[in-house]
């Protein structure tokens, strides 16, 4: 199809609002600049399907995710947004609405709402309990209308306050698909009553999250992270300008055995996938003036905290076809048991792979990075991947209970600094029983696992790849389109994965900003 | 010290039998005779006849002469979970089973303490197995790591009040089945009569340890509905945190003449639940999801 057909077909589709058909427009003329530069093996492997750029597009003029110091701004107010500092509740809220829309991410809306509880807390002395859910319901019901993206992140917690407990009261109450939500859950700081509060609301609606709050903070420094996106661990104030990803299971087609895959083909595709990142980079802070912005100016991000993303797909296969397994189909999957989910050797390969890739992130220095160095990232698959597993997840449908899914994928939290998308999913007999919720969840992150996430099998709301959409969403899109960009790419994700197959229903799958009819 | 359990099968994580997550163990061999039973293969012990061998497509299962007796020896690891054995079987039980030994179970538990909440022993009937669940349960309570675990019995009730008031001092809770209220139709459904399943109900209740009970409705065989203002009457004497979880009646697993009885629907157990909370029972829990 030529392009002036695409950009006519893209005006003229059925189902998309003006406004996303502006903002398929521009991707269709982003994708049509010439690509950064590149060297040919770079290139070859991305024709091969190898190492992907994830459809950022071709000239990088934005960072792909951006966690500005929502507590500064409100605190200073902003020169270029015309603000006086926030005095008040009401004034903090419009303030970030506000900057919300100045804030750019590769989705075009802001992935990163801040950590509200610590940034609100102080405008809402004084204010009693009710006047304060109606103030916090106005905004939550704004969020998904004005702003409906399912990666749009808000984070809480770990502190026990009352605006985190008004949101998770707020959010179990409209079952929303946006905001996403991070529940920080600290040991020391966290009551267990409150974890079991985020726990009920898990079997209400799949939401929140939960993040093992010292296992993400001990990565970075004092100016902290925040949770963004599908489940991205990012610097505050920073944020990631590229997210690359390797396909294992591609990488692994390509050894001639294990021993070669370490010493040789690895090694070799992360060179590759490093270029590809330095030379994003290069484009997005030497070329694209993004760097100039007043979000830098005002001290609200500072060029310095950005890192790139390292990302890797497809553990599952790669381990299968390492170890001569290669073909995992559902009819041979009540057996499963030399395979990667079940068999311990080949859970260890998948531990082993996880700290190879580890220290080459931690040993290979990067051109723009968060201390010169990229995040290693366990990548929750995008809609159009078919017959790879995303990130280090054990595939759809051959998942073991949700203890021993947990016991087989533990050990690989500790490599993934910025996040990895593992989804529990649960059959709905837990919904009538959240302290079976609580206790596996508090037991995922004893054992060292970095986020909990969970789906309970018959919830309206699901994820797919971390981000919510309601399966009844999917039936509708087919029919009317949607007001949530999100459904677009669940629905896709749906046709192309399997998902309303499969087992109980959750998936993964981030992003497909490219039109598809 | 040397109880060993005959076990169907382990569920490392289940929801649905007893408060928070539980390990739970199906103890094979069962006292009653259900005609409503769903897992009838859990009902009686192997006899070792090997008539089963011929109908395993994957030779997992073998005939070994031990201490001069014949013994059929299942192999997980070939076992691809067809049962066709089951099928296979003149008793109708199952060659599957595994013996455990109280130490390989606090192996197990102690692999995955930090997921649970509590073990719930159930079957078959667990009761009949007293003695290793005594054992156990007194294994728990005295192991450091293992101790804040509950332990609870899912039980059809018809342990005579001495072997309850045996188990109580290790036993945080029990989910006793309530079959049916009237004598005659207890027997006609199990083949014995519930005196021990009341008494049974009232010991547990009056020594605060009866977590659930739960009522099989199965429209015009049981008879909760027709005999409603006494089994309500019973039920308002028990304390309020007691759950009544009403089962409905379906055909899955279910062999010979129940299968020609009529299934419990939606409606139906919703029916039932109204009545009783109109006759003052509270605390009911419907089946969830509905199946």
């Amino acid at each position: 199809m030529t392009l002036l057909t695409r950009l006519s077909q893209i005006t003229r589709d059925v189902t998309l609002s003006p406004k996303q058909k502006s903002n398929f427009l521009a991707l269709e003329a982003d994708s049509s600049l010439p690509y950064v530069e590149v060297s040919e093996p770079v290139r070859q492997a991305m024709d091969s399907g190898i190492i992907g750029d994830m459809f950022e597009g071709h000239a990088p003029f934005k960072p792909r995710y951006v966690l500005p110091d929502y507590a500064k701004y409100l605190h200073q107010g902003s020169e270029y947004l015309e603000l006086s500092p926030a005095k008040d509740l009401d004034e903090a809220l419009n303030s970030l609405a506000i900057i919300y829309h100045h804030v750019p991410s590769v989705t075009n809306i802001p992935v990163y709402l801040g950590q509200l509880d610590e940034v609100l807390l102080p405008f809402c002395q004084g204010l009693d309990t009710e006047s304060l859910y109606r103030k916090l319901k106005l905004f939550w019901i704004m969020l998904d209308r004005t702003l409906p993206d399912a990666f749009m992140h808000v984070n809480i917690g770990p502190t026990d306050n009352i605006v985190c407990r008004t949101i998770l009261r707020i959010d179990a109450d409209l079952k929303q698909i946006a905001p996403n939500l991070t529940f920080m859950y600290d040991p020391q700081v966290t009551p267990d009553e409150l974890l079991q509060i985020a726990a009920s609301n898990i079997c209400e609606c799949s939401k929140p999250h939960i993040a093992n709050f010292p296992m993400h903070a001990k990565a970075y420094d004092k100016k902290g992270f925040g949770i963004v996106s599908c489940y991205n661990s990012l610097p505050l104030a920073g944020g990631s300008n590229t997210l690359v990803r390797l396909n294992l299971k591609a990488v692994a087609l390509k050894a001639a055995d294990i021993a070669d895959f370490f010493e040789n083909t690895l090694p070799h595709y992360c060179q590759l996938t490093y270029e590809l990142i330095n030379a994003r980079c290069k484009f997005l802070h030497q070329e694209s003036n993004f760097f100039n912005s007043f979000l830098v100016k005002e001290g609200l991000i500072e060029e310095s905290r950005f890192a790139p993303m390292f990302g890797i797909y497809g553990m599952a296969e790669a381990v299968n076809i390492l170890r001569g397994h290669p073909e995992l189909t559902e009819s041979n999957s009540e057996k499963p048991s030399p395979y990667y989910g079940h068999d311990r050797a080949a859970n260890e390969l998948g531990h082993q792979i996880s700290k190879a890739l580890d220290a080459i992130i931690k040993s290979t220095p990067v051109d723009f990075g968060y201390n010169e160095r990229a995040l290693l990232h366990s990548q929750g698959g995008i809609s159009l991947d078919k017959d790879v597993t995303p990130g280090v997840r054990i595939p759809y449908g051959t998942e073991p209970n949700p203890i021993a899914h947990i016991q087989a994928l533990a050990e690989h939290h500790q490599y993934y600094t910025s996040g990895i998308s593992d989804i529990l999913t649960i059959d709905e007999t837990i919904k009538s029983n959240p302290l079976a919720m609580f206790q596996l969840c508090k037991g995922a992150l004893s054992l060292g696992f970095r986020e909990f996430t969970a789906n309970v099998a018959s919830n309206d709301l699901v994820r797919i790849t971390g981000y919510m959409i309601k399966l009844s969403d999917i039936e509708k899109f087919k029919e009317n389109g949607s007001r949530t960009n999100t459904t677009g790419l669940g629905a896709e994700a749906a046709a192309n994965t399997k998902i309303l197959l499969r087992q109980p229903r959750v998936i993964a799958h981030e992003l497909t900003p490219s039109y598809t009819d | 010290m040397t109880n060993i359990a005959v076990v169907n099968q382990i569920i490392p994580f289940s929801c649905v039998d007893g408060p928070g997550s539980r390990l739970v163990i199906f103890m094979q061999g069962c006292n009653y005779r259900c005609k409503s039973c769903h897992n009838p293969h859990t009902i009686d012990l192997c006899n070792n006849c090997g008539d089963c061998l011929p109908s395993c497509p994957t030779q997992a299962l073998s005939l070994i002469t031990s201490n001069n007796k014949p013994q059929v020896i299942w192999n997980e690891a070939l076992c691809i979970q067809c049962d066709l054995c089951l099928s296979a079987c003149p008793k109708q039980s199952s060659p599957k089973t595994q013996r455990y030994s109280v130490e390989q179970l606090l192996t197990q538990l102690r692999q995955q303490v930090r997921f649970l909440n509590g073990i719930t022993i159930s079957g078959g009937e667990a009761s009949l197995q007293l003695p290793f669940i005594f054992e156990l349960f007194s294994a728990i309570k005295a192991d450091d790591e293992l101790a804040h675990l509950t332990c609870m019995l899912d039980s059809n009730g018809s342990l005579s009040i001495n072997g309850w008031k045996q188990l109580l001092p290790v036993l945080d809770g029990a989910m006793i089945d309530l079959k049916s209220w009237q004598q005659d139709t207890h027997r006609f459904i199990t083949g014995r009569g519930n005196h021990r399943v009341i008494n049974a109900i009232e010991l547990l209740a009056s020594k605060g340890k009866l977590h659930e009970v739960r009522l099989l409705h199965i429209p015009g065989i049981s008879d909760f509905d027709t005999e409603i203002t006494a089994v309500a009457n019973h039920l308002k004497t028990l304390p309020k945190k007691v759950r009544i979880k009403l089962n409905a009646f379906q055909h899955h697993g279910v062999t010979g003449a129940a299968l020609n009885w009529p299934t419990c629907s939606e409606a139906q157990i919703k029916q039932l639940a109204t009545e009783l909370t109109q006759h003052g029972v509270i605390n009911i829990v419907l089946p969830s999801p509905y199946l």
